[in-house]
């Protein structure tokens, strides 16, 4: 058992009965036994700060307003966050192995930066690494629900702060100068009369042989230098160059060749034989061929030869889980199972609507791919995984391997929007690894991502609103979906947190999810918005914003119709049902810098929407021109149709880290919200998707993205961080929704809007995965 | 098998392999150049585009047995070199513009970008920045847009 496992109760530090002090909070920490100093956060916070909302069982209507999925994820972090360690090195570096994904999301930065600034450090001083799969940190090892920043906030802080505390010590000691008189700047310990130390010498005399407790005092947000400026991604160098090295690019073991799988032309059927074997064996460079549960892993020298051999590859499947479902079949299951409307609309008027939102996609760029060795009871995988530990477990068990047998090491991610919260092709990889009995490089290829990789399930929003004399008098919102998977261990966090959790009654997970998500930002009286899933066998997983993009939307084009049948303009009619006072700012803010109400264009039409998740407030404002020479532009293998041509994103996240990375999340999740709403869906017919390529599935382009974007990010409000990474989804496929309805004079019945129309020629479902063009020579557009 | 040689970042190389692996497979698998990336293998989503003589291509679609003895081929880690600088004009651009973020696109991105300007010119249209089809999941498209006609300034 590590040193630091051994960890006494930490006994009462002086200041502790006062949780601030001058503004500044003190936190418990540890020095930690190791050659180099290194320190760690403590686990008695809820000592300090008593009057938390977090501890309370809300009374709103609503109970994400009071404590929210975040808030449950912070507290399931809360009783091993000491185990999170910051080490500094003898070259002056300071290094953390984060228990977190790097996805592109931009953690790995802004983590840095927090570092940097309680150990007054230089930014590129400070090396952050994913850290391999830690079962001891239990779940403080998920990286979802836009919460990593929200939940090393304070722990990160507390162990470079002490860090720096422990260096000074050791300093003074050494200089014989009292501690108040040192300072700390660049790196180096700095005396009155100019001499300095710098930390890399420090490292080794600052070591602890025991493990210690001792509390220390962090920043106060208003003494941040770096913190709250705009800074580039650490790895961005590395990006450019094409340095930066993904799960396909690491060279773990010249053995570890690659390897595809062919699959059946059916979701999660299974091999029953393979008919020519030999003929698959004997092609070019095909070095090994075994049956895995969900197809047949092919090994060769180059990924090439496995889409080769897929063509070859003649295989008898058993029948998939939901062969012979069609979009027209699902949609009909779920309008079935939806929840009765409570309020009856016979007194009242009122707005009924029923949307669809087709299945979508959450592959990102990168296919799943995963590095595994397998032999001799012992593994070891190399993945973008953002449950590492779940991974690791699931892995030993799905093999017959003894706990603890498989190292589990977490790889850059080249994009994820939920995908990598499962480990599918990493259990793949390490079932393909035993079975031929050496290590491979498993690759999805693009179109398994499409076709066998997890969705953002159909759902059906039934919402009704009613109103009389000037008010909402009641909403109810009843959502409907195809069920989510949430294996991935969200399940655990409810479990463990079960205590705080203000829901009361006996709620699935996913609805536990929905209802800590979800809340209607609007004054509209008797409010409910709840979930029914149908279990259909689909491979599911949450997609960036999970609900919240299909909810919003229909709740934010119902918000339009009221407007209109009450006579109100929009934003005026949003302004005066808002509940929450940053909602309405970044209201005000979005409007002004959007120009709301400017004259247009006949067929260019404004949206606006707004949206409060993650502790966070955000209004989108864009324009969308729907006039025929743009709907109808040609482009090759393309959907145009309707364009954003202006965007205005107005956010406040309570406490920007990296102003610039946040930007970066707003432009990126407004891009995933207008495709959304216009352009991508997976089209399922017979039981399976039709999408087999980025040419199908009709992510936002360079021709559909808006030509003119503009990013505002608020001042600091709450002074505490809130996520940021998926906040931007839902208002922006609302705007983009809310403009498209302006443009047809009613509510859309279906999104995204071009869905109805299949935009390409299919890919056949055999051989399972296309084999590449010869054409690239003199096809180069 | 065959025998093949050609140029790749003004290194002379030489592989064997069967004709038809897609020059792709040869970069990344047998030559261990990691820049270009795979995203769909189908000339489709352009992630691992590079040049050939100085024009973009995408080598997921071409043949080994296509490439000539007397081709260069340049992928992101030797475009610096090909103007001989250690960072490219549009490498810059990209790092003040901050474009990246998980960054599997980029060097493909930085690449389409490099050649569309070097054949367009650095008056660079919203028309012509629409017709570039690399894809970014991550949807940094609006800084690609700005990074390319900052790039194009210097370039």
């Amino acid at each position: 058992m590590p040193a630091h496992r051994r960890a006494p109760a930490p006994e009462a530090a002086p200041g502790q009965t006062s949780s601030r002090e001058l503004g500044r909070r003190r936190f418990m920490g540890y020095l930690i036994a190791a050659p180099t100093l290194a320190v760690a956060a403590g686990g008695a916070w809820e000592l300090l700060t008593p009057d938390d909302a977090s501890a309370a069982i809300p009374s709103p209507p609503q109970p994400s307003d009071a404590y929210d999925l975040g808030d449950l994820q912070n507290d399931a972090a809360l009783p091993t966050a000491y185990l999170i360690k910051i080490v500094i090195n003898e070259d002056g570096t300071a290094s953390f192995a984060m228990p977190r994904a790097e996805v592109g999301q931009g953690i790995t930065t802004t983590v840095a930066m927090m570092i940097a600034e309680e150990l007054d450090l230089p930014l590129d001083k400070v090396t952050v690494s994913l850290a391999d799969a830690r079962p001891e940190l239990m779940l403080n090892q998920l990286t979802g629900g836009s919460n990593s920043v929200r939940s090393l906030y304070i722990p990160v802080r507390t162990a470079a702060a002490l860090a720096r505390q422990q260096l000074l010590l050791t300093a003074s000691k050494q200089l014989n100068v009292p501690v108040e008189q040192l300072t700390t700047a660049g790196g180096n310990i700095l005396t009155p009369t100019g001499k300095a130390l710098s930390y890399g010498s420090l490292a080794v005399p600052a070591a602890s042989f025991t493990l210690t407790s001792t509390s220390v005092l962090v920043k106060p947000t208003s003494k941040f230098t770096l913190l709250g400026t705009p800074q580039n991604r650490i790895d961005a160098l590395d990006i450019v160059t094409g340095r930066k090295q993904f799960a396909m690019d690491l060279e773990v073991s010249p053995d570890a060749k690659p390897t595809m799988v062919a699959r059946p032309p059916t979701i999660n059927g299974k091999p029953k034989k393979v008919n020519n074997l030999a003929a698959v064996l004997a092609l070019p460079g095909v070095t090994d061929v075994a049956m895995i549960t969900y197809g047949v892993a092919i090994r060769a020298e180059t990924f090439g030869q496995c889409i080769d051999a897929i063509q070859v590859i003649d295989v008898d499947w058993a029948g998939g889980t939901v062969d012979g479902q069609s979009d027209e079949s699902v949609e009909k299951k779920l309008k079935a199972a939806q929840l009765p409307l409570a309020v009856p609309n016979l007194l009242t008027k009122s707005v009924d609507t029923e949307i669809t939102f087709a299945f979508a996609s959450n592959s990102p760029l990168e296919p799943d791919c995963a590095i595994a060795d397998i032999k001799g009871g012992k593994g070891e995988i190399w993945s973008s995984l953002k449950v590492p530990i779940w991974a690791k477990q699931n892995i030993e068990e799905e093999l017959g391997m003894a706990p603890g047998s498989v190292t589990v090491h977490v790889a850059q991610g080249g994009g994820s929007f939920g995908r990598h919260l499962f480990h599918d092709v990493a259990l793949e990889a390490a079932e393909a690894s035993k079975k031929m009995g050496k290590p491979v490089k498993l690759m999805w290829t693009r179109t398994d991502d499409f076709r066998q990789g997890r969705t953002h399930p159909m759902c059906v929003a039934k919402v009704r609103a009613t109103y009389a004399l000037g008010n909402v008098i009641s909403y109810e919102q009843r959502h409907t979906s195809v069920r989510t998977d949430f294996t991935h261990g969200l399940g655990e966090v409810l479990t463990a947190t079960a205590a705080k959790s203000p829901l009361v009654g006996n709620y699935s997970f996913a609805q536990s999810i929905f209802l800590l998500s979800q809340s209607s930002p609007y004054n509209f009286g008797v409010t409910t918005q709840l979930l029914n899933e149908v279990d259909l066998g689909y491979n599911t997983g949450s997609m960036r914003n999970i609900y919240s993009p299909n909810t919003v939307t229909a709740e934010e084009l119902v918000v339009d119709e009221l407007a209109k049948r009450m006579g109100k303009d929009r934003v005026d009619f949003r302004r005066s049902f808002l509940k929450d006072e940053r909602l309405k700012a970044v209201l005000e803010k979005a409007a002004d810098k959007g120009e709301w109400g400017r004259s247009l264009p006949d067929g260019v039409f404004q949206g606006i929407a707004l949206h409060g998740e993650y502790r966070g407030a955000i209004c989108t404002v864009l324009e969308l021109d729907c006039r025929p020479e743009t709907v109808n532009r040609k482009i090759r293998d393309a959907v145009t149709g309707p364009r954003v041509t202006r965007a205005t994103v107005v956010v406040d996240v309570g406490l920007a880290l990296n102003p610039r990375g946040l930007e970066a999340q707003m432009i990126g999740g407004f891009n995933d919200g207008i495709a959304m709403a216009l352009t991508s869906s997976l089209h399922i017919k017979d039981g399976i998707p039709l999408e087999g390529s980025w040419d199908n599935y009709f992510y936002t382009r360079q021709w559909n993205t808006p030509p003119e974007m503009n990013v505002v990010i608020m001042p600091p409000t709450t002074g505490e961080p809130g996520g940021a990474g998926e906040l931007a989804v839902a208002p922006s496929m609302a705007a983009a929704a809310c403009a498209y309805a302006q443009s047809i004079g009613r509510i859309p019945t279906y999104f995204p809007i071009n869905h109805g129309t299949l935009g390409f020629e299919p890919y056949p479902l055999e051989p399972s995965s296309p084999n590449s063009p010869t054409d690239g020579l003199t096809n180069r557009i | 098998m065959s025998t093949h040689v050609f140029n790749v970042n003004g290194r002379r190389v030489s592989v064997e392999c069967d004709d038809s692996v897609r020059l792709l497979w040869v970069l990344r698998d047998l030559l261990g150049i990691h820049g270009p990336k795979y995203g769909c293998g189908l000339n489709v989503c352009k992630a691992c585009t590079s040049h050939i003589n100085g024009t973009a291509f995408n080598p997921c679609s071409v043949p080994v047995s296509d490439i000539k003895e007397s081709d260069e081929i340049t992928t992101i880690e030797g475009l610096a070199a090909s103007v001989g600088k250690d960072l490219h004009p549009m490498q810059e651009a990209w790092l003040e513009g901050d474009v990246a973020q998980c960054g599997y696109c980029q060097p493909g991105q930085i690449m389409a970008a490099a050649a569309l300007v070097k054949e367009k010119g650095a008056d660079i249209s919203d028309d012509d920045l629409d017709q570039i089809r690399n894809i970014c999941r991550c949807g940094t498209y609006h800084r690609i847009r700005e990074a390319i006609k900052a790039g194009a300034a210097k370039m």
